[in-house]
């Protein structure tokens, strides 16, 4: 079973004593902050977890896989992660 | 942006004390941590999805010397950028 927002809001709710709508709205504005940031162009940065990088990518030729017909790939904003080292050591059991 | 402004902001939106704010942020990526470490996918909509590739050994060379090392066979959270993010972070 994969963890979901569900599952951390009911801790939240549980660690804080509030109510299930309260954790949920706790829950979105979180994430929306990490996702405005993002969007802004900003990293976000969590120690002992890792980095939220936004990349920008070059426009670059392509093909289309299914027609090989060779197409340009418009320049595109991305974002991708940085595993902290701690959180490395933790999922290998070192 | 860290963790320490993140909590910060967190508190003055959701109108939390500075306490409760950190909490929130730590539980939410002790959670993320103990599933992975467990093996286990993280799906949160919107933002993204994790889950654990393994990587097997493999000889590498150190690009400075040149010299064989063998890289031993290692797990890594694969980052997978959920839908609204994704199209909200692109031009």
């Amino acid at each position: 079973m994969a963890l979901t927002k569900t599952e951390i809001t009911e801790r939240v709710q549980k660690v804080l004593d509030i109510s299930r709508t309260t954790s949920y709205d706790i829950m979105e504005d979180f994430l929306e902050i990490i996702k405005e940031t993002l969007e802004q162009g900003e990293d976000v940065m969590i120690s002992g977890f890792g980095k939220f990088c936004v990349n920008e990518k070059k426009a670059r030729k392509g093909r289309n896989p299914a027609t090989s017909k060779e197409m340009t790939l418009p320049a595109r904003r991305v974002v991708t992660f940085k595993c902290s080292g701690k959180l490395r050591n933790m999922i290998n059991n070192d | 942006m860290n963790k320490l402004e993140l909590i910060s902001v967190l508190k003055q939106r959701s109108d939390l004390t500075k306490t409760e704010a950190a909490e929130v942020v730590q539980i939410f990526f002790d959670s993320l941590t103990d599933a992975l470490s467990k093996d286990e996918r993280v799906e949160i909509r919107g933002l993204c999805s994790f889950f654990i590739k393994e990587y097997k050994s493999y000889t590498g060379r150190n690009p400075k010397t040149g010299a064989k090392v063998t890289i031993p066979a290692k797990k890594l959270p694969f980052f997978k950028c959920g839908k609204e993010l994704k199209e909200r972070v692109d031009y």
